[in-house]
Formats: C-alpha cells, structure tokens, sequence
C-alpha cells in the first residue's frame, strides 16, 4: 500500500514525456552500487497493519495504577486537545517558511511563547526544544555563550536522567562541570555558594527537584550574579500553578519539560522542551523564536525572527545545530494551558499536592516506612524508605496492578531501599488507600 | 485576529477539575509560592475550541494543498498511523516501566515496536544496528558525529576536521562545530556534485570525517561516492550520511553498500511521518558493524526465549542522548508505514518520487533556468532567468505568486550555492493531475513575470496576510505578550 496516486498508465505517459524508461531515470547510480540485498516482507493493508498493531499494543500494560514519576506524569488530558491537534492544517504543514501560509502555527507558537513567559516569569521564551534534558544543555551552553566562561556547577537533585544527558554532550567540550552532592534531599546550598567563583558561566538546579523537594532559589541568584554568573533553573510546567516562578527567584534561563501539559506519556516521546529567559539574552537563545509585526497592509502578523543566529543562516557559527522545534507538541501545550486557564492550573497544582501531602502521611504510617529526608516541603512527590530493597517491592507490586515508584538505587548510591513516589491531579484517596495496603502486604511478606 | 490572552473574559472556565474529597487549602510555605496566579486566559471549551479551529484554517498542509517544499519530502502522511499511535497501549505507556523490575515484561509491544523498526531501517540502509533515540534529524546528525568522535578517541587518533560539502543543509556544519570540531567546506564542481580534486586537496590526517547527503540538495546523484568514502577511510576518516534525500533512492541503493559508516534518517521525510508544523520529528541514526559499541545507552534486544529487553551494558556507548527510547510515538507511525509499504511499496516510492520531479524538470525547462542538466533524483533546482531578473523579479515573488495560484512554495534561496534557487520536490504521494496544475500555475507565473512583474511582487494577495515586514519584526522585538514587571 504505497499511497501512489498515478496508475501504471500515467506513469508510462509521464516516462514518455521525459524520454526515458524508469530504469534510465536511475542511470546515474552505479550497478554495482544498486541493491542485491532488500529482505522486506510484502506489504500489509490497512485491516492487517490495524490488527498487527492492536495485538502488540495490548501487550502492554496501562492498567497500572501509576504512581510513577520522576518528571513524566500521568496527567489529566482534556478530549478537546487531541481534537484540535489533529486538524490536519497544524499537522502536516512544515516549519512557517513562508509566513502567508502559516499564520495559523506563527500565532501558535507566539501565543505559546507568550504563556511560558507568563508561567515561569520570564520575558521571553522559544518556539521550544526537544525535551527537558537537551533543554538544560542547551541552556548550558547558551550560559557559557553568555559569559564566556566554562564552569558548570550542578547539583545531584536535578533529575538524573538529565545530569547523564549532559556528561554525554560535554564529554568532547571543554566544560568543567562540577556537581555537588544534594543535602538531606535539597540543592546543596553551601558547597553551591563556596563553588561558585569568577570562572563560573552558570549553576544549574531543578524546583521542585527530583525528590520532590521545593525551594525559593532567590540567594542563590543573588550570589550567581554577584559573581558575574547565570542561574538556571530546570522546573516542572504544573507545579508553577502555584510555585514561585524562577522569574521571581530572578533565575536567568528556565527550562523543563512539557509533556505535563497536556502530552500523552508515549513511552517517553514526542515531548517538549520549554526555555524562557531575559530579554537582553535573547539573541544568545537557541531554537527558533516567532515574532510579532505587520504586514505591507498593516495588518498584525507573526514571522520568524532573529533567524541570523540559526543554522540555516549561520552554519557553524550558529548558536545551536536545531533545525526544527517540538512545533505541534508546544501546540498541545499551549491549548493545554488555555483550556485549563488561570483557575485549572491552579486547582490541578494544588490538587496534586494534597494527594500527594495524603499519600506522604498515609504511607509513612506503615511499620517499617519511613520519611527519607526531615524537611516535608515537597510538592507531589517525595522518597521514601523501605524496610528492604525498594526494587524488589516495586516488582512485588507490579504483580499487584500498582507501578508503586521509582526506586532510587539506579541513580543514587546508598539509596538501596529509597522509592520516589508521584501522585497527580488523577490518583484519588481511594487508590492511594489501595496502594498503602497492597504496600503493607508486600512489606509482610 | 486576537491573541487567544486577548479573548480572556474573568471569571469563565473551560475545563471541570475532579476535585472530589481532596481540601482546597494546601500547606505550603509562602515564601515557596508564587505571589500571583499565572495570567492564563480565562475561556470556554468552545473559545479555545473556535480560536484553534481558525487558527488551523490560516495554514497549508499537505491535506490542503500542494507542498512541493524541496528537501523535506513534504508526502501525504496516512491517517492509519495516526490512530495506531493513539492506541492506549501505546499512548499511555510509562517510559520508566521497562526501568523496573518485572516491568519489563508489560512493555514488551513497545520494545517490540523499537527493535523490529532497528531490523527493518538495517536493512533499507545496508547498515548493521540503529539507535531510535535521537529527536530530529539534526540531532542524529549530533549523535552521529558524537559516534565518530568516539570511535577517533577509542582508537587514540587525534582529529580535528569534519569536512562538509558547500551545497550541505546548515545542520551539518553546525552539528559538527557543536560536537567540538572544526568544520571545512568542500567546493562543488559545474556539474553540481563534490569537486573531487579540491576534495583531494583538503583531505589528510587531521580528518575525521565527512558528511554527506546523497542524492545533494541539488537532486543529483554523485556516481563517485564510493570512491569519495575510499578516500576517506584512507586516513581513518568515517562518512557520515545525512539521510534527509533517501526517498529518492529507497529500495534502489543502500547508503551502507556506497561505504557509509554512520546514517541518520529523517522519518518525518521518507517514512511519512508528520511533519507537526515543525516537529516532531525522529532521526535514529544507524552505524556499520565496528561502531555498533558507541552507540547511545540503551538498545533493544531481543532474548533467546523471544522477548524482548533494554540493554544498558555498553561500556563504550556515547552515553545517553535522549531520556529515554527516542520520540516513540513517531518510530511507531514510520513503523507501521514501512510494514504496510512493504518491500515492493519502497522501490515504488522512490521509483515515482524521481518520476514526478524529472518530469516537472523537463516541463518547467523552456521557462526557468535549470541549474544543473541531466536526470534528478526526487527533486530539482531552478532559479529564476536573466530575462526576469532584469525586470527586477526575485525567486520570493515566484513563490509569493504561487500561493496565490493555491501551491506551497518549493524551498528558496536554499542551496545557497545556486542564486535565486527553488528546490521543488514533489513526492510521491503526488498524482499527475495536481503535477500538472501546478506546471500550469509556474508557467503563468512565468509569463506574468515578464508582462506584469508589479502584480508579481504584489503577491500574495489571497492569505490572510499580505508580506510581512521582517525586518521590523527583529528589529522591534516583540516575541511575548507579557511584562513580568507587570
């Protein structure tokens, strides 16, 4: 099924126009360079693929209640966002080369900009990024672009699966990344200050970070920019519902993942990454920015801008090698947060933190479970110790229809029986009361 | 049209939150909260639902219209992969499940999925193992040369120098620069494909590699490319092949049998993914036998007993690029389209794909200047004529006037190395019938030029904006309707 429009007639008349055979339109590849070796199976029709697929699909399980975080969330998704994506104009149309044809995704992607602004307090935003982890690096260098300097101080509460991200970026450059070790589950403050020195290009933290854990990173900024570095703060898109904005801790590049809002999990893609920073930086921003102006008429109208920092332009002095944006995620996004609005946001944030400060009492209660960390500022996750390893439980429980947490071995030495637990907007008290006893159970046994 | 912030009547709502049980206070320390709520517009579901819908309305896609962009193999994308991907066991997947213990074991479609697309991209390529995980294609380009700086540092061989030819997408250089080297441009000769003898000339120990796409941004096909991927490897060079033409050579030719040491695809490109109004995309990259060690932690491989796992022992890997198992959701769609094109429905792809170009080619010669003779692969360069320019007519009018005529521009101005260039790649996907409009269409542009050049640069004149003014737009900055100060 090769969804070819032209029958074998047409083809021959479009061949007789050229004057040449098919074969001759292939001339110019060497024989001994054409295929001997092309073992694909025949084709399948659209009933077949259909039931190939729906057979593999189920076999995976999404009956689990999921308490599984560490930053992709199983959110509540509103029906009118897949709706309106699929409107096949947004869809299958391409990067807005030719702003004319493409006010509908330039508007898009400049309301988009618009609402990051408005969620994590800063001026400006991009069109988007890949996800949350090529989002830090990106901002990462964008930092030393900045200042033109090459210390990196990061600290262990940022997500994991970020932190290894990054080595792998940096591994060829000249960085010196430093990372501190997290206290008691937060940012590391004092090791951070007494890091922080005239070679500094930018410290690197994540609100709330990967425990959970909530902070007001204000000092921190303040003894950044004393030393002539940037502050950059890694955040969840939900929590801002209610958190203090990294704009207000005066954070000077914000970035994080957006899958949150309003993206399925899709076992771990397509997502976004989000970066908004401070305006006078915003020539030194990676990915593409859509700008507002009017047309010959004056009429109001929306391009791309500041295009002579891209690649296209630039080539390799450009200010990243991003081609594309995550266009029709940040579309998903942005009508994410107009449907949810001032109040959804709001009420979504604090509902998971309620379920989540319920789930934090009603676990601890079990024997044997206990708090990780002293401090209970946490916003809907946080860690807890098993009286065994975590991994074994989390694997118990499985079996019980709960994927129950994260254990925190894979990342974190010492952490052998620590879980990271989540709870959104979407685990009622009831399934928390279930998870709790099927715990106690796993525990018992 | 107003800005959906500028619709936001106080008070409204549009979504019910399941509150249920839950208290409304939360405890929370001041100092940790935000002092105003975010100014997301207050609307109703039909608000948002009626701003959206208009807003899609003032797009081409390939839906609509023709979208002849050059380059970026702009093919009807088919619905069927749409509701596949939006299978709950595949939308609602946890990408950490596979992560933990017995988890493994309720993701096995998924895995399923990832390691059957890596077997069938091995053997569309000729290349021996793939990584799904890079975003984009400009992103597997990053992965890709992060993979050749690996295998230089494993070998102790000091290099600095990606080579890329002049006629290259700007991700290839800038990729390269981004992985930490210096990046040389090659010459292209008058036939429109690599100069050899320059290429000669620039070649020695210092070389890493060399990107490249094959078939060039030109549509052509270089007949030496085994012999530049010889000269290459000669100083312990790799090539690398961008991937974003393959279409015009699917099931023909196998980049891996012309010497290729690494690939990255575009499957957004020849394997009729969306292409999302810029994104997202995939670009898993593929690599020959001696590199599959670099490859990106981790792979998918499949046990004795016939399941399927994740692999994360590979010690000489690159690392993790991506957090998980790439843009899955898109490897999926471009799954299910090779499974349905089949191997006879690939050769029919590229075989149709270099037909509809060489024949716009031939139909458009008498009336704009061809920037290179003899046969194209899927798509072919013009530029606008002598007797236009002198009437003060630009490419951008050309294509300007085409939406009016209800066409999506080709690309423009890209490659850089022909002037006034309009890189038109129509696809496969494409009958004779909207071929032929559009020939029609480029014809009548064509006269218009010389008759009646005003109303050409007047163009366009039926979307819902006229040109814009760009300059102003970077100039007088406003990329954000919001003032933090208030």
């Amino acid at each position: 099924m090769p969804f070819i429009a032209n029958t074998p007639d047409q083809q021959k008349e479009m061949l007789a126009e050229i004057g040449l055979s098919m074969e001759e339109l292939f001339s110019d590849i060497p024989e001994k360079l054409k295929c001997d070796s092309f073992k694909l199976p025949k084709g399948l029709n659209e009933q077949q693929v259909r039931e190939k697929l729906y057979k593999l699909a189920d076999k995976n399980s999404t009956r689990l209640i999921c308490f599984l975080g560490g930053g992709f969330y199983d959110h509540f998704i509103p029906a009118a966002i897949n709706a309106l994506v699929s409107r096949s104009e947004f869809y299958t149309a391409y990067t807005p080369y030719q702003p004319e044809l493409s006010q509908g995704t330039l508007q898009a992607i400049y309301e988009y900009q618009s609402a990051i602004s408005r969620l994590t307090g800063m001026e400006v935003a991009n069109a988007s990024l890949y996800d949350g982890g090529t989002a830090i690096y990106e901002a990462m260098m964008m930092a030393m672009r900045i200042t033109n300097r090459n210390k990196v101080i990061m600290d262990d509460s940022v997500n994991p699966i970020y932190r290894v991200m990054i080595q792998s970026y940096t591994r060829n450059l000249k960085i010196d990344l430093e990372e501190t070790p997290n206290a008691d589950g937060a940012a590391n403050r004092k090791r951070i200050l007494e890091c922080i020195d005239d070679s500094t290009a930018a410290v690197i933290l994540q609100n709330p970070n990967f425990f959970g854990r909530i902070d007001d990173f204000t000092d921190i900024a303040k003894a950044a920019h004393d030393k002539g570095a940037l502050l950059i703060v890694s955040c969840y898109p939900i929590a801002l519902g209610i958190l203090k904005t990294p704009g207000e801790m005066d954070a000077d590049i914000v970035v994080g993942e957006g899958q949150s809002l309003g993206l399925n999990m899709s076992f771990g893609g397509p997502y976004l990454g989000f970066m908004s920073t401070k305006k006078q930086y915003i020539r030194k921003m990676p990915g593409r920015i859509v700008g507002e102006t009017l047309d010959k008429n004056g009429k109001r109208s929306f391009v791309l801008t500041l295009q002579a920092r891209e690649q296209h332009i630039r080539r390799d002095k450009a200010t990243s090698n991003i081609c594309s944006n995550e266009a029709l995620c940040a579309l998903s996004s942005l009508i994410y947060l107009s449907l949810m609005g001032k109040s959804g946001l709001k009420e979504t944030a604090k509902l998971c933190a309620n379920h989540a400060a319920y789930a934090f009492k009603r676990l601890s209660q079990i024997p044997g479970v206990k708090p990780r960390f002293k401090s209970k500022w946490f916003f809907n996750e946080f860690v807890l110790d098993l009286p065994c390893e975590a991994g074994d439980v989390v694997a118990n429980l499985i079996e019980k229809g709960f994927a129950a947490g994260f254990p925190l071995s894979r990342y974190y030495k010492g952490m052998e029986n620590s879980i990271l637990i989540s709870v959104t907007e979407k685990r009622s008290r009831q399934e928390i009361g279930m998870l709790a006893e099927a715990l106690e159970g796993a525990l018992c046994s | 049209m107003q800005l959906i912030f500028e619709k936001s009547v106080p008070g409204r709502k549009a979504v019910q939150i399941n509150a249920g049980d839950a208290p409304t206070k939360i405890n929370i320390k001041k100092q940790f909260l935000r002092a105003e709520d975010p100014d997301l517009p207050e609307l109703s579901e039909l608000d948002v639902v009626r701003h959206f819908t208009e807003l899609s309305r003032k797009n081409f896609g390939v839906d609509t219209n023709f979208y002849p962009l050059g380059s970026c193999t702009m093919k009807y994308n088919p619905k069927v992969t749409e509701l596949i991907a939006s299978y709950p066991g595949f939308a609602h997947l946890h990408p950490l499940l596979p992560q933990l213990r017995m988890g493994g074991m309720l993701t096995q479609g998924a895995l399923q999925v990832l390691h059957e697309t890596d077997l069938l991209l091995q053997e569309i390529t000729g290349m021996d193992g793939f990584t799904m995980q890079p975003m984009a294609g400009s992103h597997g380009e990053l992965t890709g040369i992060m993979i050749i700086a690996a295998y230089h540092a494993d070998k102790g061989n000091e290099k600095t120098t990606i080579l890329v030819p002049d006629s290259a997408h700007g991700t290839n250089p800038a990729s390269a620069a981004i992985a930490g080297y210096k990046v040389v441009s090659v010459p292209s000769n008058d036939k429109g494909v690599m100069d050899m003898e320059a290429l000669k000339g620039l070649i020695n120990e210092d070389v890493a590699g060399l990107m490249l796409t094959c078939p060039n941004t030109l549509g052509l096909f270089n007949p030496h490319i085994k012999d530049i991927c010889d000269l290459i490897h000669d100083v312990d060079g790799l090539v690398y092949y961008d991937g974003a033409n393959l279409n015009a050579i699917v099931g023909k030719a196998r980049p891996g049998d012309f010497g290729f040491d690494v690939v990255h695809l575009n499957l957004h490109k020849t394997f009729a993914t969306p292409h999302g109004g810029g994104g997202p995309g995939a670009g898993p990259v593929g690599v020959t036998r001696p590199l599959l060690k670099y490859l990106p932690v981790s792979i998918v491989v499949k046990r004795k007993d016939g399941t399927y796992a994740l692999e994360y022992e590979m010690k000489k890997s690159i690392g993790y690029i991506a957090p998980f198992y790439g843009n899955f959701g898109i490897v999926l769609r471009a799954y299910v389209y090779i499974l349905m094109l089949g191997k006879e429905g690939l050769i029919r792809v590229s075989e149709n794909a270099v037909l509809n170009a060489n024949y716009i080619k031939e139909k458009l010669k008498p009336y704009y200047k061809l920037a290179f003779e003899g046969i194209c692969k899927h798509e072919c360069v013009f530029s606008i004529t002598k007797e236009m320019a002198d009437k003060g007519i630009h490419t951008m009018d050309v294509a300007k006037a085409l939406i009016d005529k209800g066409f999506h521009p080709p690309t423009v101005y890209f490659p850089t190395i022909v002037k006034e260039s309009m890189m038109i790649e129509p696809t496969e996907t494409e009958s004779k019938e909207t071929i032929d409009s559009f020939i029609q269409a480029m014809i009548e542009i064509a006269e218009l030029a010389l008759s009646d050049p005003e109303k050409l640069k007047a163009a366009p004149v039926t979307t819902p904006v006229t040109r814009p003014d760009e300059t102003s737009a970077a100039r007088n900055l406003n990329v954000s309707n919001f003032c933090p100060c208030g």
